[in-house]
């Protein structure tokens, strides 16, 4: 008797446990309030570069196509303004189905026509508008707007990325009349078909947004309306959710952030965290000696040990993973049992060092070697890397004094070519290989190429990546151009992972973290269980 | 003094002993400033002799030790990357000690320079150099120093320059109002009759004779020359890692981890705040001694 | 003395301009412009080169040196600013907003400063030489010697931990809340005020030696009569006067130099503006912050200069 009560209690119980906890049910109302670490310059998504810009003014837009709000992997496309879509055959034609009854905020409808003058302010700027991605869609031949609901794509020839650049949350679709009238009025105005709808913005303190009542997707958004305050200090930030006065920051937290909070607000706050797509790389500068030789850049890897690093540094850094040209755990990764054959990646810290150390000899580098490592002025995790690295060269035998140049200065520096060795970043919206890899192509083809080298064997195997019929054969060129990158000729060097930590408050639901701070601030899908 | 047998003795001492007699009768007057003189000293010594007090290297690294509280190993702990904060500590004097002492004196001693140049000369040069004087003490302190960090990049030797330069203003005004009571000395007019060249005067006859304001202006830009340090580094804009660095060891991590790990925030703010209420005590009684009635404006 | 006065106002003149020319080429030497801190800094690959090309022509940062000067200098003369080059807004808009802020703050600290000082002053001038007197000067020199950013820190860790509050983060005018606006900035006041009272509680101090010392007071005192002479109109106005010249510049600076206390407090105030102005090289806004802080405390020069000649007739001449 016993035994089959227990085993209708086992039936029972994992039924209630079946149903995903997500089966709540959205509530309606309520103001989310969030801080933002740095207010944009302006409201232009088609200008501006910064996260500053999307976490305050994305909801009052939306794109052509967006990236899953509930796709943890922040890759898979999700229709937004564009209900389907279809490819031609040889890749080179792209059609998109429009929405029907989507309206501005001042009650016009949106049309193709509308899409169409928005993706050409992106893609053809007429003389003397600026568009910051314009570099991302030479692979467009035109746009075209065959009738009032369909948007056309003609490419030059096929692209494998080409998808995922319609992803870019940047790009808003702004009103084709405004644009005729004054293509900069998106500048300073806003007029969007997103779910929120512009109330004010108060420079240096705060944006606020409203629900808009006839937005397309019916039943949403659920929150009454949003408020995101411009807070420049984290420890500001940090104080604001834990005194509860504000939800959630979408950027980041720090580690020992969440550990303050977790420890101060117990089950009201939820973390969720995820890798994000940002790393920070070590440039090295090909045209200075001894950096020339790749034993020294060798070396230089070599003497990381990054095993350690993951695990000490993640403690007061927002680093994290173990990574190689893509970010751990995205379709096209490289696993850590080929990644760590790389060099700079061995699990043996001490053998690797003594084969730096050989190298160094090898190559004629005296024992304490001095060079400047030059670092960018922004505290988080430029200087714990720095750090860091600093240290395990000099565990080498270099002796290596760090030149730190603020952040507007330091982009015209490394550009000259004066520096040795420096620190170099790369941050995405959507993890992508041709995107993620560019950097690394030669200089003379990339000028966003610091470290300043010509490498015809690498340029070939991105090209040959990026056309790519099969998935295998992509995932190969891609090891193959990786172990090029990284363990011959150590071009560039990677140091860790960026790790995304965004405690917030549990009341917050309907919104999942992705690797991107980019991506999922609509906050259509968000809302608040009190 | 009259010719007693005491003033004689007095007279037939040694030099030394006066000297000695000289600072115990300073100590004993004012213990305020023999205090002050205590913290200088001490500051001095253990930068002096940081390599053999300081247990550790103040660049090693201990990654199993990380954000250690206090402990018989570490007496002050360690911080983010398991560096010793105490050692750490120790060598910041040292950092302190050389901007502190650095900037002052360069930007005293140009001030005061300029100060009794342009009292000396006075005229049409005076006007001039003091409307640049006043241009640049109308910036506040820490946006020239910003300014300059700006142009010349971070580190030591730059920090030292981007604190000394907005002092030269401050003393040149102070030193110049001293200067121009002793420009109407009758041995100035004496020495200038004499035929003496105008760039000896001022340097063996007047700049001797405004030592007083110089000594005050000097001992009150120590302290806040390492204040000023120490806001640059909190900054990002001074000394940069991995030297140590009273105002490094409070950025960063020592903010993040402030309640968990709070020696990393509390020993290095007490070492600058005991380091500049030395040297306040120090250069006030100073002050006192050496004329009660001069005051001093900015 | 109507002709000190103009004299002395004419004095004023060059001494602005030396602060426009010296800020002007200041900002022109320091590497980077505003357009590099705005696109370079993103991480991605695209950034172009006409979009930076474009941006500096509408910035007029691609005509010559003497032109970008005499265009501003033009604009000052009429009193307009200008346009921020980070935001493209009207620069007296962008202080607006951050005055009220920094001159509540500016004030607040004034008086806390002054109320310490002035009993603080007096009390160790009477007491010279007791233990009353070293308290008060180890009291105020402790507050010039702490770091104002580590004060900070300890305040909010003491209200965080031991309270388990924290002060108000938007700034919210005094009219509009005074419960919010004093809750917000009671805190920093007592910082700075706390720093600043030192210079003033020392003036204080040697100002009412220099009172105590006169004939008058010491034969009142040894009557028994000195308090109540002490605290007398004219004794209290000579030694007010250099007390007065202190808070008075020091409020000058207070303006715009609480650089790191506003980072540490979150303060939308001008010091603040200050740091973002030069790190995005935003070139009219910095000279415009700089001219302003400039001409309040040459100002504020002024006005003590001529209350020193009014009093003492004797400068009048020279």
């Amino acid at each position: 008797m016993t035994k089959r009560l227990a085993g209708l209690l086992a039936v029972a119980v994992s039924t209630v446990l079946a149903f995903p906890l997500q089966a709540q049910t959205p509530r309606s109302g309520g103001e989310l309030v969030f801080p933002v670490p740095s207010e944009p310059p302006s409201y232009d998504g088609h200008r501006e570069e910064t996260f500053g810009l999307i976490h305050p003014f994305a909801p009052f837009y939306n794109t052509l196509l967006r990236v899953d709000p509930f796709d943890k992997g922040g890759t898979k496309p999700y229709p937004s303004l564009a209900e389907s879509w279809t490819v031609s055959a040889d890749g080179k034609t792209y059609t998109f189905k429009l929405r029907r009854g989507v309206k501005f905020h001042d009650g016009s409808d949106m049309t193709s026509r509308d899409v169409k003058a928005s993706y050409d302010k992106i893609i053809f700027p007429p003389p003397g508008v600026g568009s910051s991605r314009k570099g991302q869609y030479a692979v467009v031949e035109a746009v075209e707007a065959p009738d009032s609901h369909t948007v056309v794509f003609r490419l030059k020839n096929a692209s494998g990325s080409f998808m995922a650049s319609l992803l870019s949350p940047y790009n808003f679709i702004y009103k084709a009349d405004i644009l005729a009238k004054d293509p900069n009025w998106h500048e300073k105005n806003v007029m969007g078909t997103g779910p929120f709808t512009f109330v004010e913005h108060v420079k240096g303190s705060h944006v606020v947004g409203k629900k808009f009542a006839n937005y397309w997707d019916k039943g949403k958004p659920y929150l009454d309306g949003f408020r995101a305050i411009f807070i420049r200090s984290s420890g500001a930030q940090v104080a604001a959710v834990r005194g509860e006065r504000a939800h959630i920051q979408f950027r980041g937290f720090t580690p020992a952030d969440r550990d303050n909070l977790k420890a101060a607000l117990g089950d009201k706050i939820v973390v969720q965290e995820s890798a994000w797509d940002c790393i920070l790389l070590v440039g090295i500068n090909h045209e200075k000696k001894p950096f020339d030789d790749k034993r020294v850049r060798r070396a230089l890897t070599l003497a990381l040990d990054r095993h350690q690093a993951s695990e000490s540094l993640s403690k007061i850094a927002i680093v994290k993973s173990v990574a190689g040209v893509q970010v751990p755990g995205t379709p096209f990764a490289t696993p850590p049992g080929e990644l760590n054959k790389l060099a700079g990646y061995w699990t043996d810290i001490d053998k690797s060092r003594a084969e730096a150390r050989r190298l160094l000899k090898e190559a004629g580098v005296p024992e304490g070697f001095s060079f400047t490592f030059t670092n960018r002025g922004i505290p988080m995790p430029y200087e714990p890397l720095g750090v860091w690295m600093i240290d395990q060269w000099r565990q080498i035998g270099l002796n290596v004094q760090q030149q730190v140049i603020e952040p507007a200065a330091y982009f015209g520096v490394i550009r000259k070519g004066d520096a040795q060795v420096f620190m170099d970043f790369q941050c995405g919206y959507i993890v992508e290989p041709d995107l993620d890899m560019y950097k690394f192509v030669s200089s003379d083809r990339n000028p966003a190429n610091y470290s300043r080298y010509k490498d015809p064997v690498l340029d070939d195997l991105y090209d040959k990546q990026s056309r790519a019929r099969s998935v295998e054969e992509r995932t190969k060129l891609i090891r193959a151009f990786e172990k090029r990158l990284l363990d011959e000729e150590a071009h560039y060097l990677m140091t860790l992972q960026w790790h995304r930590i965004i405690p917030h408050s549990s009341k917050v639901k309907g919104w999942t973290v992705t690797p991107s701070h980019y991506l999922n601030n609509t906050l259509d899908t968000v809302w608040l269980s009190e | 003094m009259a010719v007693t047998k005491e003033a004689l003795d007095t007279l037939a001492r040694p030099e030394r002993a006066r000297w000695l007699q000289a600072i115990a009768d300073f100590t004993w007057q004012r213990p305020l400033g023999a205090v002050g003189a205590a913290i200088v000293i001490v500051m001095s010594v253990v930068a002096l002799s940081a390599e053999l007090l300081a247990p550790f290297d103040a660049l090693l690294t201990d990654y199993e030790a990380m954000l250690a509280a206090p402990s018989v190993k570490h007496w002050l702990g360690t911080d983010a990357y398991g560096r010793d904060v105490l050692s750490r500590v120790i060598y910041g004097s040292r950092t302190a000690l050389i901007v502190g002492l650095g900037a002052s004196f360069i930007g005293a001693t140009i001030g005061a320079l300029i100060g009794v140049a342009s009292a000396y000369f006075g005229g049409r040069v005076d006007m001039i150099v003091q409307r640049i004087m006043d241009v640049l003490i109308s910036f506040p302190l820490i946006i020239l120093a910003l300014a300059v960090v700006a142009i010349l990049g971070t580190g030591v030797f730059n920090v030292v320059l981007a604190i000394a330069i907005p002092m030269i203003p401050r003393c040149a005004r102070v030193v110049r109002s001293s200067a121009l009571s002793v420009r109407e000395m009758p041995y100035v007019d004496a020495a200038r009759a004499a035929g003496f060249t105008d760039a000896r005067i001022v340097l063996r006859h007047m700049l001797p004779n405004v030592m007083a304001p110089y000594l005050i202006m000097l001992t009150a830009f120590l302290g806040q020359a390492i204040l000023l340090e120490a806001s640059l580094s909190f900054l990002g804009l001074g000394v940069q890692e991995p030297v140590a660095a009273w105002g490094l060891m409070l950025r960063g991590a020592a903010v993040d981890f402030a309640e968990t790990a709070p020696w990393m925030a509390i020993f290095p703010g007490v070492a600058i705040s005991l380091a500049v209420f030395g040297f306040n005590l120090f250069g006030d009684s100073l002050r006192d001694a050496l004329d009660p009635r001069l005051r001093t404006t900015q | 003395m109507t002709v000190y006065i103009i004299k002395r106002m004419l004095m004023m003149i060059p001494t602005l301009l030396g602060v426009a020319v010296l800020i002007f080429l200041l900002l022109r030497v320091v590497p980077g412009d505003v357009v590099e801190a705005r696109y370079m800094g993103q991480g991605s690959q695209f950034t172009s080169q006409d979009l930076m090309d474009i941006e500096r022509k509408k910035l007029g940062l691609d005509q010559p040196l003497w032109k970008q000067f005499t265009t501003w200098m033009w604009g000052i003369a009429r009193l307009d600013f200008g346009l921020s080059m980070w935001t493209g807004s009207p620069i007296t808009e962008e202080i607006k907003l951050r005055f009220a802020l920094s001159l509540q703050l500016a004030v607040m600290a004034t008086v806390v400063a002054t109320l310490l000082a002035i009993p603080l002053g007096i009390l160790a001038a009477i007491k010279q030489d007791t233990w009353i007197d070293y308290a008060v000067r180890v009291f105020s020199i402790a507050g010039l010697a702490m770091p104002s950013f580590w004060l900070g820190i300890l305040m909010i860790l003491v209200m965080l931990i031991v309270f388990k509050w924290l002060p108000p983060m938007v700034f919210t005018p005094f009219w509009v809340n005074p419960w919010d606006n004093l809750a917000q900035l009671i805190w920093p006041a007592l910082a700075v005020g706390y720093r600043y009272s030192a210079v003033a509680t020392r003036m204080m101090r040697s100002a009412m030696l220099e009172v105590l010392r006169e004939d008058y007071i010491r034969t009142a005192r040894a009557k028994g009569l000195w308090l109540k002479l002490i605290l007398s109109r004219h004794a209290m106005k000579n030694a007010m006067l250099p007390v007065i010249t202190v808070v008075g510049l020091e409020f000058a600076f207070l303006l715009g130099g609480l650089v790191v206390t506003e980072q540490v407090f979150n303060l939308n105030g001008l010091g603040l503006l200050f740091v973002e102005a030069i790190s995005h090289r935003d070139y009219t806004l910095t000279q415009a912050l700089v001219l302003i802080v400039a001409a309040v405390f040459i100002f504020v020069n002024f006005a003590t200069d001529i209350a020193y000649a009014w009093l003492d007739p004797r400068i009048r001449y020279r």
